[in-house]
């Protein structure tokens, strides 16, 4: 029962972390229509960010710059290396992505070297409850994915801004003709993915507090699983498979004779996912006009 | 040989709620060209996407030359002998011009070449690549299109496109030629050029044809019989005039 | 039948042909070749095969697999496990050799297969994803494999043959690779993997069986990059499944980005100039510096896809390309079938689902509008 409880609690952590990335790509995929491989990267740089500023000894200002940091970073990567890519093929784009990924890694191993760094953001130390020990940063991780997770919800429904997001997602061209700024608001989106990317990545520093040059690269691709599980473009659907990801992870690593094969557990769940039910758990099913 | 070359019966298709089509009965017989009009939304396009295989039919039935097709994939429909053009043109845009029309002949059983031939490079490739090529000239030759066969496709000028368009569809040697707003965006010159075009086909390949358009003297001047749709539903059927001047129709398109 | 004969089509394998030769003469009159060098040939032999394997399904066939290193991995094991089967019983020969080919880029052909299930309803991103998927699940199925079957982690320990030959054979395979994959681009039904490319919704419509036509690209490409693998486990003391993760996936599609999507020639010259300069660099760029060879792959994918691809830069391209500035230099006798018309060589990036293709169906120009005769909107 314990040892239950301690996964559950372990694997909400988790999924709160991949939840959280999971929101940024969905973001970005609903509204850009694109598969940001470098947003698991952009994770890693949110990191690096505090672990410079947690010089400085103070994690408000660490958090703050890296969620700036992050912000300038997506909407450059945005400007420079998708948007001259707008209207070519879906193909082309996806390779500009994934060499945007590559670009970050080399350039953070080439900056911080090659060895994991290490980075106390905030010892929150631990908490029994009903005789369950578990990590506060835990607690705190899905709290704070939560929270975020309804901002944006509210955001979407309730600002000129989100409301114009949607309509970019439905259609960039009538969006347009209606006087949406669209590229604006892909900018936005790639903002707000950034900043979602750059508290992922100091959940990661909470959970494990060390860092490399691949810390997000995984992980992002993971999340992107849990997107699709959830039904990409759908916020709560992120939030959803965020969670679900994260406890088959944690069950997976628990069982001893499964646990080397977690990785291929988790991948097996997304071509399975994706061949049944390409939708989602949430998500519209989208036609291609003849 | 059935009396009709098309016979549609009770055809329909709702996606979620929406009745996008709704119990269409039509009846093409041989060698006629056909009109399908009607207001924007009244479900033209998804009549072809249905005798296309794109859409399945969720009730109702269509027959091509007495052989029932409903619930064939697009390609086995295209190889019964229904083949179309689309609205916004599709090309294979990278690919010359001469290819495109190769294509469309890739599944006649003169050009039958297996994969294992090929890539021995057999007697058979050659012979095949050669007989598909000339073909697709002589198809080409028709449209006017030959001096620009080895272009890439996109990048003819637009009446061009839609020829070739129409000569990919002949390629693959139909009983019934579905052209979904063949006169979109030409100039009244090459309208009338291309109302002599499809006359040609008609005549020439022993064609029936069926065709979307909004330009009412091209579809006065040109069809034999038209449907008229309004959401979902036929409005009016029967030869092109009488139709036309249906007040249901009238009032259909000046609203009211 | 006499056909006029057309250099365009041959020169690679005249050019790998004869360099085969001349290497293979200096090794069998005794000339010394050092080992390196052997390696380093084998290693471009491999890396060819894997590009020009890699470049049907991204090039011609216009989806992005992730997971090539994936059925690369699975031929060097299964190619590498039954070679060391049939070591004790036929050697470390030729039919060893022959037989491991045949049954890893069996194998390999069969996860070929498997993937072209989801690649048949799935495009663009989501088949990226999945064949990603595959290749990670194919490296950790292989390490968790225990020490008697694939070695484990440890990796697989493989019968090794004669050093000296390797390369020839392994040209000899690049050569089958070439002709096969060639012969099939430069065929009717590459003309259709290339129409499903360029417009899968009118492909159908042309009665293109895409499900058969994407089945057989994939499982081609699958086959060859098998056989890579075999040969890789027949250059190399072991086989460990680490190596064919993710980054080697992407190192084999930087060659074909290099080379122009769906240039073959292109990916060649690709996969001989990284493979030389990966292994030259690796003996100068030590420790951290080894990151710098990746930031070189990052910018060669982000530049070459920018500029290939950037819509607004298409006038620039159509002034400044290889192919135009080629026919200035030889004054080439302007023959546009010659040029245009192979299959083969198309460095046009392909074009499926557009965005603004998407767009365009409800957007009507203006000047169509004039042109209903019913006043407008009808």
């Amino acid at each position: 029962m314990e040892l239950f409880l301690s996964t559950l609690i372990n694997g909400l952590s988790l999924g709160g972390i991949y939840a959280m990335i999971a929101l940024g790509y969905t973001m970005v995929y609903g509204i850009a229509k694109m598969l940001n491989f470098a947003h698991g990267d952009v994770i890693m740089v949110g990191g690096y960010i505090i672990y410079v500023f947690m010089a400085l000894k103070n994690p408000w200002l660490a958090i703050l710059m890296a969620i700036i940091g992050c912000v300038l970073l997506g909407i450059t990567i945005e400007k420079l290396a998708y948007k001259p890519l707008r209207g070519a093929s879906p193909l082309a784009v996806l390779i500009t992505a994934i060499g945007v990924s590559y670009l970050l890694q080399s350039l953070a191993q080439i900056i911080f070297g090659s060895a994991n760094k290490m980075v106390t953001v905030y010892e929150f130390g631990s908490v029994t409850i009903f005789g369950v020990h578990m990590q506060v940063s835990a607690l705190v991780t899905l709290g704070v994915t939560v929270v975020v997770m309804i901002a944006l919800t509210m955001f979407i429904k309730y600002t000129r801004i989100g409301r114009a997001m949607i309509a970019v997602s439905e259609d960039k061209g009538a969006a347009q003709l209606m006087g949406i700024n669209v590229n604006g608001i892909i900018t936005i989106t790639f903002a707000i993915g950034s900043a979602l990317a750059a508290l992922a990545g100091l959940f990661y520093l909470l959970k494990a507090p060390s860092i490399s040059s691949t810390l997000g690269a995984m992980p992002g691709i993971k999340a992107f699983t849990a997107a699709v599980i959830g039904g990409i473009g759908s916020i709560p659907g992120a939030m959803l498979g965020g969670i679900l990801l994260g406890m088959v992870e944690c069950i997976s690593y628990k069982i001893t004779a499964i646990a080397p094969y977690t990785d291929a557990i988790e991948f097996s769940i997304l071509i399975i996912i994706l061949l049944v039910r390409p939708t989602g758990f949430l998500g519209k099913k989208r036609r291609e006009k003849v | 040989m059935a009396e009709y070359i098309l016979e549609t019966k009770g055809l329909g298709i709702s996606f979620g709620g929406l009745k996008a089509a709704q119990d269409v009965n039509v009846r093409i017989k041989k060698n006629q060209i056909y009109g399908l009009i009607g207001p924007n939304g009244a479900g033209k396009t998804t009549i072809f996407n249905l005798l296309t295989g794109v859409y399945k039919p969720t009730t109702g039935t269509f027959y091509l030359d007495g052989e029932e097709l409903k619930g064939l994939s697009q390609d086995k429909i295209n190889h019964k002998g229904i083949a179309r053009t689309f609205q916004n043109i599709r090309l294979f845009n990278n690919m010359t011009v001469v290819r495109n029309v190769m294509v469309g002949l890739h599944n006649q059983p003169e050009y039958n070449c297996t994969v294992f031939e090929t890539l021995l490079r057999l007697p058979r490739h050659f012979k095949v690549e050669k007989a598909m090529r000339e073909r697709a000239k002589e198809l080409l030759r028709i449209f006017d299109l030959e001096q620009e066969r080895n272009n890439l496709a996109c990048n003819l000028p637009y009446g061009k496109q839609r020829k070739l368009e129409i000569a990919r569809a002949l390629a693959t040697n139909p009983k019934l030629l579905l052209l979904d707003e063949p006169a979109a965006g030409m100039n009244p010159h090459e309208t009338e050029d291309l109302v002599k075009t499809i006359r040609f086909i008609r005549d020439n390949f022993d064609m029936t044809i069926l065709l979307i358009e909004h330009d009412m003297k091209f579809v006065a001047g040109l069809c034999d019989e038209i449907t008229v749709l309004n959401f979902g539903t036929v409005l009016a059927e029967g030869d092109t005039k009488t139709a036309l001047n249906d007040p249901e129709v009238i009032k259909a398109y000046i609203g009211g | 039948m006499l056909k006029k004969f057309n250099l365009g089509h041959y020169i690679n394998y005249i050019v790998i042909g004869i360099i085969t030769i001349v290497l293979a003469v200096i090794t069998f009159s005794g000339g010394r070749i050092d080992s390196s060098t052997l390696f380093l040939l084998e290693k471009i032999a491999i890396s060819i095969i894997l590009a020009v394997s890699l470049s049907l399904v991204v090039g011609f066939l216009g989806e992005l697999s992730l997971g090539h290193a994936g059925f690369m991995c699975v031929g060097a094991y299964i190619g590498g496990k039954v070679a060391a089967l049939l070591e004790p019983m036929l050697g470390n020969g030729v039919l060893t050799f022959v037989i491991a080919l045949l049954v890893g880029g069996g194998i390999a052909a069969i996860c070929g297969i498997i993937i072209s299930i989801p690649a048949l309803r799935l495009r663009g991103d989501y088949l990226a994803i999945v064949t990603l998927a595959f290749g990670e699940i194919v490296k950790s199925l292989f390490q968790n494999t225990s020490d008697e079957t694939f070695g484990g982690a440890l990796g697989l320990d493989t019968p090794r043959f004669d050093k000296k030959y390797l390369f020839i054979v392994a040209f000899v395979l690049v050569l089958i690779t070439l002709a096969v994959v060639q012969n099939f681009i430069r065929s009717k039904h590459g003309r259709a993997v290339t129409a499903i490319r360029d417009n899968e919704i009118a492909a159908r419509a042309s009665g293109i069986n895409v499900t058969k036509y994407k089945l057989l690209a994939f499982t081609l490409s699958a086959t060859f990059a098998g056989i890579a693998g075999v040969l890789y486990s027949f250059s190399n003391y072991t086989v460990q499944s680490a190596k064919f993760g993710y980054n080697y996936s992407i190192e084999i599609l930087v060659m074909v980005v290099l080379g122009g999507m769906g240039n073959i020639n292109g990916a060649i010259i690709a996969a001989t100039l990284i493979t030389f300069l990966n292994t030259k660099l690796a003996t100068v760029l030590t420790g951290d510096l080894a990151v710098l060879q990746n930031l070189l792959y990052a910018l060669i994918l982000i530049v070459i896809v920018i500029y290939n691809n950037a819509p607004a830069l298409k006038s620039f391209r159509e002034r400044f390309n290889l192919g135009v500035l080629w026919r200035k230099l030889a004054r080439h006798k302007s023959d546009p079938s010659v040029i245009t018309d192979d299959a083969a060589k198309w460095d046009v990036v392909p074009t499926k689902i557009e965005m603004n293709e998407v767009l365009s169906i409800d957007v009507v120009p203006p000047e169509m509008k004039d042109n209903t005769g019913n006043g407008g909107d009808v």
